[in-house]
């Protein structure tokens, strides 16, 4: 600590504490009026106040893939979720992660919290199995029309081979196999690797539609999946009967079908065509997996100036992609389709006409959203992880606001019992400590109203309690000064210069132990999940404010009223007493002592 | 309110006081017997984890007139075993189903909901898998050691690796205590628990670190005199600082009583309570370590520094020519202040310093 002298000059703030008190009465008058021109006047409620649901997943990596938990996947796993949870037609559902491998999922109230948490819980998953029969819910002829567009998109680039070929050279790079690159190559020089696959797929089901020869195609199955092999008769036939019976028009039957179903299981599934009308497919058992697909990406080609999905594959889902289509590509359709399913709805179904490696394209009747959506689907399918659910906690809204109350009525009562215990105390000096806090609750309640809109910060029970501890932390900072001051006092200064002098010390005090308050709320807050971070957050800003408030306010609040009367005056009242407060009559002996402190705070 | 007031001011100038460090073995004894009971309580109590960490379920139930009993049976009868119920301030039930997964618990909800002839809508309930509690008390864990690591390292550049120490032994011995006095008593732990401790941390080192200061501030010239050793600066800087202390701690205290008082007289039980008990212990250790733990161990791990070593030598060795001079101690004192004026911290006497000086001082100011 540098020598007083220099200390006093720019705590000298005693020429201008009007100033950083204009400056803080400011910043709340912008804050309150912030606050109202936005519109955001309460801070907005937590799931445990408001009532609600909130879901906590953690995310579990696939053995082998330890790393796939990192924050690419966990973010685009938040982008599915709440795509599913906002597909239920929930408002301001909001979907989080936290920490390093949890995704928090905040449902507010009057949702069905069962149909959420199915939504919510069930795992991304994606696959590609091979198509045994497809059908029209309603078979109508207008898909022929949709045949005809697709067939027009596949003659134009077929005409370009050379456009894609050095494209999928170089993709092949990343893949091992440089055999499989070259087909692949020649492939899309076919024009459609995975052939103008979507919205193709359409038509065929038009025509099998005509023919639903289900059970010849659960025949065909064999060829196509040995692996199918264990899964035998029994579950074919219920699964025929699944077929039979689905309706894929029924938005209940449509969710439940293929529910709960093993990736080598045959199974029934829906999906749109390019009309947007619903078929049915039945499908064999899964060929690949979404975590096969090394990445995928709707792209614009260039040369034909048409929208095309691009697929990468892993070098394991190059095998076992070269093996299902060179199977695939023998088939009649629709058997020579594979239908993409991503939870068990079929988001696209190519057709295939010849053997494909390391990467391929599905083209078709794209336009840019739906190319990327396709994209976006197939990276998403393609990440290997799973979610396990924690923790679900509803609270209904009339427990919610109880529980608001109560922590209202604790604070209340800690702030009244704080307050009394300063006016006891310290009398009049109570009145600054007062103003302090409410200048801190003001500041608090302003910035937490802000934040919500601002960051999606929403009060929880812990933040609330987070707050009302912090009213011990702010009054603490008045205290350290308050004793500072009445020390100095006690060895026989007058008000004012013990008020300057107090403060480099006590400031010193302050910072250093806000500094630890704040440590400890910043490493709560990075390191931990769920609710610690509610309440490490709040205590983390009081913190702040607080000394801002002390600086900004208290101390020069201190100054102005050391200069009035009832403070200046030392009023038997204003706690600040010399003789109450047992100061020493000015007595040498007494007094050089004191003086001699200064080198020493210095 | 007055003879508080001089009370503080007769601790500030050190005429009365308490000599916290020379008895700083009787604390170490108490501390250390405290620590063995909180270890034997864990080994052989354990402690009483909540359903966070063991899976299970909590259901709040509306107002209702089914007794607790009788919801006890129903809950225990749909989950096969042992159901905790009790009756809430407004009149609800709170009902507590332990080792669950979260699929179990979603049907005993339902079928208490039905039992109880009350719709499932209104029923609040918190389904927990067996890993959360598990992975917030990791988190806790790894938010406890990076803190710990960061907080010695701050305190170290900020005072010195000694106060670092000795803050630190502190914090861990507030914890234990804390810790103790939960498997002792049989309080239940929840993630709520988790985060009262956590808390604690930064406010029990924010009062070590008040006094800390007050200590840093009056040992800064201590090797420019000789009239006290570290261990009696120590203590009176101790002494000086106990009326802050002891405020701060009030005033953080009482905030959390009230959280206490509502959160256990009001909801019954849950997170306000869970959070401000385990505040409530580990505030009032706190307070009792930085004063009764952390400043005798500086002291004494100062009091091995050479430098300190040498002062107390000159210390004694004054005092003893002093006496042998026949001076009384008064003589000594003024004597000494003539001679370094700029010595002591501030005026007076070391109170339980070997030469009782407090009635003398006490005498001379008066």
């Amino acid at each position: 600590m540098a020598a007083p002298k220099k200390r006093r000059g720019p705590s000298g703030g005693q020429g201008r504490p009007g100033r950083a008190l204009a400056l803080i009465l400011i910043a709340m008058v912008a804050l309150t009026g912030g606050m109202f021109w936005s519109g955001h006047t309460t801070p907005r409620l937590g799931i445990d106040l408001a009532g609600g649901t909130t879901i906590t997943l953690k995310a579990e990596a696939e053995p082998g893939q330890e790393n796939a938990v990192n924050e690419t996947n966990m973010n685009t796993a938040v982008g599915i979720i709440e795509r599913r949870v906002n597909g239920l037609g929930v408002q301001e559902a909001e979907v989080q992660t936290q920490g390093r491998e949890n995704i928090v999922v905040n449902i507010p109230k009057g949702t069905d919290q069962e149909q959420a948490r199915q939504q919510v819980g069930t795992t991304a998953q994606l696959y590609f199995r091979p198509v045994l029969s497809v059908v029209g819910s309603d078979p109508v002829p207008t898909p022929s029309a949709s045949t005809t567009p697709s067939p027009g998109s596949s003659a134009k680039p077929s005409g370009k081979p050379s456009a894609s070929a050095p494209d999928k050279a170089d993709k092949g790079k990343d893949d091992k196999a440089t055999s499989s690159a070259t087909p692949s190559a020649s492939a899309t020089t076919q024009g459609r690797p995975v052939t103008d696959a979507l919205k193709k797929a359409p038509s065929p089901s038009a025509t099998a539609s005509g023919s639903p020869s289900a059970k010849p195609s659960g025949s065909a199955t064999p060829g196509a999946t040995p692996s199918a092999t264990p899964g035998g008769t029994t579950p074919d036939a219920k699964v025929q009967q699944q077929f039979a019976t689905l309706n894929c028009n029924d938005k209940q039957q449509r969710a439940n079908a293929g529910k709960g179903v093993k990736p080598t299981e045959t199974t029934v599934a829906c999906g749109q065509n390019s009309l947007g009308q619903w078929e049915k497919y039945l499908l064999g058992p899964a060929e690949v997996d979404g975590k096969d697909v090394d990445d995928a990406q709707g792209v614009l080609d260039q040369q034909r100036g048409m929208w095309i999905v691009q697929m990468e594959f892993t070098s394991g889902g190059t095998k076992k992609f070269q093996a299902i289509t060179s199977k695939l590509s023998q088939q009649a359709p629709p058997m020579n389709q594979f239908a993409i399913v991503l939870d068990g709805e079929v988001v696209s179904a190519p057709q295939v006409n010849q053997t494909l490696g390391a990467s391929a394209e599905i083209s078709g009747n794209f336009n840019q959203k739906s190319a990327q959506e396709l994209g976006n689907i197939l990276s998403y399918g393609a990440l290997p992880l799973s979610f396990k659910e924690q923790s679900v906690t509803t609270v209904t809204a009339a427990l919610g606001g109880e529980q608001l109350r109560a922590g209202l009525i604790a604070g209340a009562i800690g702030l009244a019992l704080v307050i009394i215990y300063l006016v006891v105390y310290y009398r009049g000096l109570s009145l600054i400590a007062i103003l302090s806090l409410a200048a801190s609750a003001v500041l608090t309640y302003t910035i937490m109203s802000l934040l919500g809109p601002a960051i999606g910060f929403a009060l929880n029970l812990p933040a609330v309690c987070g707050a009302i501890v912090a009213i011990g932390i702010t009054a603490d900072s008045f205290i350290v000064y308050f004793e500072r001051i009445r020390d100095e006092i006690r060895e026989g200064r007058t008000l004012r210069p013990a008020v300057e002098r107090a403060w480099p010390r006590a400031r010193r005090t302050i910072l250093v132990s806000d500094f630890v308050s704040f440590l400890a709320a910043a490493v709560l807050f990075i390191v931990t999940v769920g609710k610690v971070q509610g309440f490490a957050f709040t205590l983390g800003l009081t913190t702040l404010l607080d000394v801002v408030v002390v600086f900004l306010f208290t101390k020069p609040l201190m100054t102005l009223l050391a200069r009035g009367k009832f403070f200046g005056g030392q009023h038997p009242w204003s706690g600040l007493d010399p003789k109450r407060l047992g100061a020493q009559p000015p007595l040498r002996r007494t007094r050089r002592p004191a003086v001699s402190t200064e080198p020493k705070e210095a | 309110m007055s003879r508080l007031g001089n009370l503080g001011a007769r601790l500030y100038r050190g005429e009365v006081g308490y000599d916290f460090v020379a008895k700083r073995k009787l604390w170490y004894g108490i501390s250390i017997l405290i620590t063995i009971t909180a270890i034997v309580g864990l080994a052989v109590r354990g402690l009483n984890m909540g359903i966070e960490f063991k899976g299970g379920a909590v259901f709040t139930t509306p107002s209702t007139s089914v007794s607790a009993a009788k919801a006890e049976e129903i809950a225990e009868d749909a989950a096969g075993h042992d159901a905790i119920v009790q009756k809430l301030g407004t009149g609800g039930l709170r009902i507590q189903v332990s080792s669950l997964d979260t699929q179990q618990a979603d049907r005993i909800g339902n079928e208490i909901a039905e039992s109880l002839d009350i719709p499932a809508r209104q029923i609040t309930n918190e389904l927990v898998g067996p890993s959360w509690g598990e992975q917030i008390a990791n988190k806790a864990w790894t938010g406890l050691g990076v803190f710990m690591i960061l907080v010695v390292i701050y305190l170290a550049i900020a005072f010195e690796w000694r106060m670092a120490l000795a803050a630190l032994i502190a914090l861990v011995h507030d914890l234990t205590i804390t810790v103790g006095i939960y498997s002792l008593v049989g309080f239940e732990v929840t993630p709520g628990t988790v985060i009262g401790l956590l808390t604690i941390l930064g406010y029990s080192l924010y009062d070590t670190v008040v006094v800390f200061d007050g200590l840093k501030e009056s040992s800064k010239d201590i090797t420019k005199q000789t009239r006290y050793t570290y261990s009696e600066i120590a203590n009176r800087s101790l002494n000086g600082t106990l009326v802050r202390s002891i405020n701060t701690t009030v005033v953080a205290l009482l905030p959390v009583a009230g959280l206490l008082f509502i959160g256990g007289g009001f909801l019954g039980a849950g997170m306000l309570n869970d959070i401000s008990l385990s505040l409530f212990v580990g505030l009032a250790a706190g307070a009792y370590s930085s004063i009764f733990i952390a400043t005798p161990l500086v002291a004494d791990l100062k009091e091995r520094e050479p430098q300190m070593k040498a002062l107390k030598k000159r210390v004694l060795a004054k005092r003893a020519a002093a006496e042998a001079k026949g001076l009384s101690a008064d003589d000594a004192d003024g004597a000494d202040e003539a001679a370094l004026p700029g010595a002591t911290a501030t005026a007076g006497a070391v109170v339980g310093g070997q030469r009782g000086r407090r009635g003398r001082s006490t005498g001379s100011n008066r």
